[in-house]
């Protein structure tokens, strides 16, 4: 190699190293370099400008070392590679910042604050660890897809494709075994914290599958998901409240009830596409919301409903009575049984969601769902009445919707309006689209990290809602058309091959 | 000879589509006849592809009649019909001038879709479907038969798995008349179904479509620029100018009509008189 490249790598590297460290300075100048903090008589600033240098400095030395000795490329390869770079520089800043209340105090000059507590050590192993998995990730995935072609997308889709298949099954069992594995491990007690965010994700992948049928499927944005799923948890708890009905018998009722609901919401919309469709529909979610606390005489308002009636098995009680789950069995009570019981429900009520909807898929219906996404007025050109169309995926994926506010309302036992507001639906959504539209398998992956990630990282106080903004922005970057895009036929003359998503249209509403 | 006058298939009377001001068809009357293929012709802005419109039902006419007479004698009008009911009971299938596939879904996919008011009865409204009935699977094994039959027909089935956006241009083409096909149509509407494509290209769509004509007694209505295609196979052709009627007849007879050539070629500033004259201006 002669000195001549070596030089030029270097000046590129350098400006390249440069170009990250002032992103990070402006990213740092506010993020990291002012705190606020109570005093007395108010708050009060406190500038640590050392703590942006030391930023500064990681993110330049970090890439211009990365740049010289790792990726040893004449420039940057592509602006999405530099982009997921901006994501490493941004995590760089990150952890030099969650160094700086453990033990970089001395440096800054700031006074010590309380947030140093024992497990700080334990979040920046965390946050160096994904660093550290971005780094290396990122530039393989991109070399691999740029190999076979320019832009992000397809071909790294293509490399997903066989993890479906497998993936499929594998995540099924797992999602069997897990509370077993759990209780083998942690005990009784201590899975029960875990248990319970294993059922919370599935609770979203169920909404995420029935909302794939609306978005992904009939490419119809609906922003008021939300609506059905209040719909549902509030059909059981007034049922069960006024008339004591059971969860069994109300789980169908709110299914059907809430499809209604879908069917009263979807027909004034049919008309409007795109934009407009996204904020009424958003709008019909409000109203829900809105008249669920508005109503004090029937839904009791602000205060919600309480006593909600908990799932029996076969009319047995997870009581600790003489005729509750663990006398009958001879076991000895423990109110975990209740939790392992509600994370099989759930976990059945998402199977047979995704088994439904795979099927549909593959119906008339299905395709023409599909077909609306494409092309509507083709559509119409081929006699399908696209009102009737519109209206049963608004209505399929609202009955999700509804069985999973049933089930929402029976494992918390209490409702009140305040758990289905606009961000809620607004997850559902970006679980939707971070995972693919359409993609059954990429709603499952989404959910998990984004809740399970969401959940797992509530240590790190309000610094998540950064971490989980990077990953939604590199992932958007990476795979605009959400982690797993590729589009698998629903019917084969000789084989059923994936269609990349490039061809594949989002729809107008 | 004149099959359209005494066994109609289609019939347009006294058709007006108004924009506002603008009169985009007016007071436009004409025959198509069984099992004839009849060229729509004009120069650009004349109203064909508005007169389409108002036959399939995507724009409501502003005055006018438009009626099928199926073979076996029953009748629709369509001027007030929501245009899936055109499709699906009238039995009127059409093209578009910017081909609209389903981009993202394979070209099977796209003959199945076309398929659809049968297959969603034999799937019971999708219950029966869901639950995996067989007299539904027996309808769907009857879906993919008929539609290998029409790509087999237009050359397509080494492509069949494919996504329709991957296909070129004139393959395109052929698959969205292949897609009309499968919804068993009384009367084919295409909107240029030779534009872009090279003389091969037109020529084998000019056997396809007397194919379509000769064995499946589908009337064809074609708007058409290529010459070639117009004069080659129809049998009737009417000519519009300025949303008007200006010739009705057999290629022949419209071919040497002074109006049809004023229309076209336009005439000298020293000839305007005489030809006008001529032509009983």
């Amino acid at each position: 190699m002669s000195d001549n490249v070596t030089e030029s790598r270097m000046k590129a590297s350098v400006k390249d190293s440069g170009i990250a460290a002032l992103i990070t300075a402006a990213l740092a100048f506010m993020l990291v370099g002012m705190h606020t903090k109570i005093s007395i008589g108010g708050l009060e600033i406190d500038y640590r400008w050392a703590l942006v240098g030391i930023a500064i400095a990681v993110v330049f030395f970090g890439r211009l070392l990365l740049n010289m000795y790792v990726w040893r490329a004449e420039g940057p390869r592509t602006s999405m590679f530099r982009m997921s770079l901006l994501g490493l520089a941004i995590l760089g800043a990150a952890v030099v910042f969650y160094l700086s209340d453990g033990f970089l105090q001395t440096f800054s000059g700031v006074s010590p604050t309380e947030a140093a507590s024992g497990n700080n050590w334990l979040w920046i192993a965390v946050v160096v660890l994904v660093a550290a998995a971005a780094a290396i990730v990122t530039p393989v995935l991109f070399a691999m897809v740029g190999k076979s072609r320019g832009g992000g997308g397809g071909s790294a889709a293509a490399m997903l494709e066989p993890f479906g298949k497998w993936g499929a099954v594998l995540l099924g069992a797992l999602a069997f075994a897990i509370p077993l594995i759990l209780i083998a491990w942690l005990g009784s007690r201590g899975s029960r914290q875990y248990l319970d965010l294993a059922i919370l994700v599935l609770t979203y992948v169920m909404l995420g599958w029935g909302l794939n049928i609306v978005v992904g499927l009939a490419g119809l944005l609906d922003l008021g998901y939300v609506a059905f799923y209040a719909v549902g948890a509030y059909s059981f708890a007034l049922l069960s409240q006024y008339f004591g009905l059971g969860f069994w018998i109300c789980l169908p009722l709110a299914g059907i009830l809430a499809a209604c609901w879908g069917m009263v919401l979807g027909y004034p919309v049919l008309r409007l596409r795109g934009d407009y469709l996204a904020i009424v529909t958003l709008a019909f979610g409000e109203i829900i919301r809105v008249v669920l606390l508005n109503w004090y005489d029937f839904t009791g308002g602000p205060n919600g409903i309480s006593g909600i009636p908990r799932p029996t098995l076969f009319g047995i009680e997870f009581s600790r009575g003489d005729d509750g789950f663990a006398a009958m069995f001879g076991l000895s009570y423990s109110s975990i049984h209740r939790i392992i019981f509600l994370y099989y429900v759930i976990l059945i009520l998402a199977l047979i969601t995704n088994f439904v909807t795979m099927r549909l898929r593959r119906l008339p219906v299905g395709r023409a769902w599909e077909a609306l996404r494409e092309d509507e007025i083709a559509c119409r050109s081929l006699g399908i009445n696209t009102t009737n169309t519109k209206l049963s995926a608004f209505a399929t994926g609202a009955m999700f919707g509804g069985l999973a506010g049933s089930f929402f309302a029976t494992r918390q036992g209490f409702i009140s309006p305040e758990s289905f507001t606009f961000m809620e639906s607004a997850v559902i959504l970006a679980i939707v689209v971070l995972g693919g539209l359409g993609s059954q398998i990429g709603v499952v992956i989404a959910a998990v990290v984004m809740i399970g990630g969401f959940e797992f990282f509530r240590d790190l106080q309000e610094y998540r809602m950064l971490v989980f903004g990077l990953l939604m922005v590199i992932i958007m970057v990476w795979k605009p058309r959400g982690l797993i895009s590729t589009r698998k036929p629903t019917i084969g003359l000789v084989r059923r091959k994936g269609i990349s998503a490039d061809m594949v249209q989002e729809g107008q509403g | 000879m004149s099959n359209w006058k005494d066994n109609p298939a289609l019939t347009v009377e006294h058709l007006t589509m108004r924009f506002g001001g603008l009169v985009a068809v007016d007071d436009l009357s004409f025959n198509v006849g069984r099992s004839d293929i009849t060229a729509l012709i004009g120069p650009n802005g004349a109203g064909k592809t508005t007169v389409f419109n108002c036959v399939t039902g995507f724009y409501k006419p502003t005055e006018g009649r438009i009626a099928v007479h199926h073979a076996d004698g029953s009748e629709y009008l369509l001027e007030r019909m929501p245009d899936f009911q055109i499709s699906r009971d009238a039995k009127v299938a059409r093209t578009f001038q910017n081909i609209r596939l389903f981009g993202g879904m394979t070209v099977l996919e796209n003959l199945m879709v076309a398929q659809h008011n049968p297959l969603m009865t034999a799937s019971g409204l999708s219950i029966a479907g869901l639950l995996g009935f067989p007299s539904f699977r027996r309808a769907e094994k009857g879906a993919v038969a008929k539609a290998r039959y029409w790509l087999e027909k237009v050359d397509l089935i080494p492509r069949a798995d494919d996504p329709a956006a991957d296909l070129p241009y004139g393959d395109q083409r052929r698959l969205e008349i292949a897609r009309a096909m499968c919804t068993n149509p009384e009367v084919l509407c295409l909107d240029e179904p030779a534009a872009g494509l090279n003389p091969r290209e037109s020529a084998e769509l000019n056997e396809l479509l007397m194919y379509i004509r000769e064995d499946h007694d589908t009337s064809v209505v074609l708007i058409e620029h290529d010459m070639s295609v117009v004069m080659e196979i129809s049998d009737h052709v009417i000519v519009l100018d300025y949303g008007e009627k200006i010739a009705d007849g057999t290629p022949e007879e419209v071919r040497n009509d002074p109006k049809v050539i004023a229309a076209y070629l336009g005439v000298a500033d020293e000839e305007v008189d005489e030809i006008e004259e001529e032509v009983g201006l």
